[in-house]
């Protein structure tokens, strides 16, 4: 008992040491830790709502007179339909959007991800149902069908995260097939199926965590689109009728004719709800997006390599070396070759030559460089 | 073949065929003919040249030794036990004592993986090993491979090809195998360090009294670590025996061929280099007659006609060429 509670232990200590360096990553990101700050604040304001919310609009007797404008005692004023104070509105509203978008946003990763390395792993049958099945819900269009199954079903929010997990998990599945059909060729997993190691300890293993960067960055994204989503269903009168949500604060505001009496406060402020939750949370996504795929990083240049890089060891090279050497870049090339990760230092050796060349500090190496390229890495 | 007291592992007429995807549909089911009647032995202890140009067939008979390749016919017997007709868990059992040590180094490491989880993940999955002897265990193996204890906590993209090398044969050797499949081990590394990486495994082999199974093209590798070896070409043996008989008279146009192409320091004396014409045939339409018809120097009618038998020419020397049997008679 106690071994299998270590076990968990040290399995909760993992993830939550995977989960820090994956916040760590995306807080260097400029972008990255724009989105991590926004989506912060909301959550503090969902979680906390109670605490940071001058009223309660689910209690009836905090309502106020129907239709004030902003004032100290209510900071966005009231809402035209109710009495209730939009500036609670707005911060309860945070709970419904965010868990809606991050509970979808989960269920869909871990439908997508079970079932894309399912198939991309074990392949044969499993793999042609699967991907069969996806074809067929890759061509139903997913709001059209929401808004049947609410009229079916009811309106709540258990129907709108089923169906969005249900029909949501196709591209996410096809994205993470191809990832683990890459990885499944990988000599490291080879070598552990040679070890007699079983399929479930290579798709935990080795398979999970290879694909688990891109299955937050795909959480992040999809649950900016369902939230989305989510607001124009309520817009529609087809959320959870009872919830407060910035959509049904959209629709309020609408049918009761707020644009009419000038209550612009009220359209705007769901709105801006609405625009900073799918804002950082796509900010996010799309940062982890970059980090991962270096391709995509713009101007990426030897420049940002080498601040990337942030290598200390190179600097003190370089500063280390008198001017004859740095003239002819040797020391620097052969102090690189010497050590562990060769080529990679190689190369930003290289750039500072370059930029001390441009600065006019050096000039043109007489040594050839090809022959220090062969030996370095070994 | 020659007479082994107890082979370490004998193979028996092994086939491996992959079906290719049809064209069209209800078109006649075709496969490549990846390996095609190979026989072998491999003697406790001794290391067993696998020799060949890409594409013959090497890995995937090194792969059915392992049992991580289904034959199509044929038998292998691993220690006495037939390997080809065991279930999962006997499988299991039996893999315990084979390892591999992969080409490419780089691909071969999880770059997620620390050293010592790499190290240690064999004895991971056979299990009962706490982390205290884990961590022992991987320590001593590591100082063995040449490198220090250190360094199990750092990642393989710290180390140069030549350590992560060392790191894949310190992970094949953590559970003491008997038998090592090294496929092109080398091949992949810097010149530089192919010497450092081959005396360390026969280093390692005399310690341990491992039986490896060698896969090169490189021919004068081979000569320098193997015993005996097998030069194979599109699936099909032609030349087999003690690498000292084989290097001293090759028998096999092909063996000849190879052998004019190892790169050789002494640059005063000329040798022929013969070059082969055309291509590798297609492995799915494999032609009649020998295999090394349309490319080789010496054939005539009968090479085209039928399958040359592998013959014994000399002790623990077999080739299968029509040729070299005729000029073995006339020599003799």
């Amino acid at each position: 008992m106690k071994e299998i509670m270590k076990k968990i232990g040290m399995f909760f200590l993992r993830l939550l040491g995977g989960i820090g360096s994956f916040f760590k990553k995306l807080w260097k990101h400029r972008q990255g830790r724009v989105g991590l700050i926004i989506a912060g604040i909301l959550i503090v304001c969902a979680v906390f709502a109670p605490i940071i919310a001058p009223y309660d609009p689910y209690d009836v007797t905090q309502r106020a007179e129907k239709g004030l404008s902003p004032s100290w005692e209510h900071l966005l004023g009231t809402s035209i339909t109710t009495g209730q104070d939009i500036f609670s509105m707005l911060i309860y509203g945070a709970r419904s959007s965010l868990s809606i978008g991050v509970i979808t946003g989960i269920t869909i990763a871990v439908l997508g991800s079970i079932l894309g390395i399912a198939a991309g792993y074990i392949g044969g049958w499993v793999d042609t149902v699967i991907m069969r099945v996806v074809d067929v819900l890759l061509v139903i269009p997913t709001l059209p069908l929401v808004i049947v199954m609410t009229n079916v079903l009811g309106t709540s929010y258990a129907v709108i995260v089923l169906v969005f997990a249900a029909f949501g998990w196709t591209g996410l599945a096809r994205v993470i097939r191809a990832q683990v059909m890459l990885l499944k060729n990988a000599n490291y997993v080879k070598a552990a199926e040679l070890m007699g190691a079983s399929k479930w300890y290579i798709m935990w293993r080795h398979i999970l965590p290879a694909v688990s960067n891109l299955l937050i960055m795909s959480t992040a994204l999809t649950s900016a689109g369902i939230m989305v989503a989510e607001a124009g269903l309520s817009f529609l009168g087809l959320g959870n009728p009872e919830a407060v949500s910035w959509g049904k604060m959209l629709a309020d505001a609408q049918s009761s004719g707020a644009m009419l009496f000038g209550h612009w406060w009220s359209i705007l402020a769901p709105g801006v709800g609405i625009f900073l939750a799918v804002f950082s949370f796509m900010r996010i996504g799309l940062a982890m997006e970059e980090i991962l795929n270096p391709r995509m990083r713009k101007g990426s240049s030897m420049v940002k390599v080498f601040k990337h890089l942030n290598n200390t060891y190179l600097q003190e090279v370089f500063d280390s070396m008198d001017d004859g050497s740095k003239l002819k870049g040797e020391y620097a090339t052969c102090q690189i070759n010497e050590s562990p990760a060769g080529r990679e230092m190689l190369g930003c050796g290289e750039y500072m030559l370059e930029s001390a060349l441009a600065e006019g500090k050096a000039e043109e190496p007489v040594t050839e460089k090809g022959g220090n390229d062969e030996s370095a890495g070994s | 073949m020659q007479e082994n007291e107890n082979p370490l592992l004998k193979l028996e007429h092994i086939c491996v065929t992959f079906p290719v995807k049809r064209d069209y549909p209800f078109q006649k089911k075709r496969f490549v003919h990846a390996v095609t009647d190979v026989s072998f032995e491999i003697g406790a202890g001794e290391t067993f040249g696998l020799v060949g140009e890409s594409g013959c067939g090497k890995s995937t008979l090194a792969n059915t030794t392992l049992g991580i390749q289904k034959v199509d016919s044929g038998k292998i017997f691993f220690e006495g036990k037939e390997l080809t007709a065991m279930d999962k868990k006997q499988l299991k059992e039996a893999r315990r004592s084979m390892q591999m040590i992969f080409q490419d180094p780089f691909s071969s490491l999880n770059p997620r993986f620390s050293v010592f989880d790499i190290v240690s993940e064999p004895l991971r999955i056979m299990g009962g090993y706490t982390r205290e002897e884990m961590r022992e265990k991987v320590g001593q193996m590591l100082h063995e491979v040449g490198l220090s204890a250190g360094d199990m906590d750092r990642f393989p993209s710290d180390f140069s090809g030549g350590q992560k090398q060392r790191i894949g044969i310190a992970r094949a050797l953590i559970l003491k195998p008997k038998y090592l499949v090294c496929d092109e081990p080398v091949s992949a590394l810097d010149v530089s360090v192919h010497a450092q990486i081959l005396n360390l495994l026969l280093d390692l082999q005399e310690k341990y009294h491992i039986t490896y199974l060698f896969i090169s093209h490189n021919l004068a590798v081979v000569k320098r670590i193997c015993n005996r070896i097998l030069v194979m070409y599109f699936g099909k043996t032609m030349e087999y025996g003690d690498v000292d008989k084989i290097f001293a008279n090759p028998m096999h146009p092909y063996t000849r061929a190879l052998m004019s192409a190892i790169f050789d320091t002494d640059i005063d004396t000329k040798h022929e280099r013969i070059r082969l014409k055309g291509e590798v045939p297609s492995p799915i339409n494999v032609p009649k007659g020998c295999r090394f018809c349309g490319r080789c120097p010496e054939e005539d009618e009968a090479c085209r006609m039928g399958e040359p038998p592998l013959v014994e020419v000399e002790e623990d020397h077999y080739v299968a060429c029509f040729h070299c049997g005729k000029k073995a008679d006339a020599d003799g």
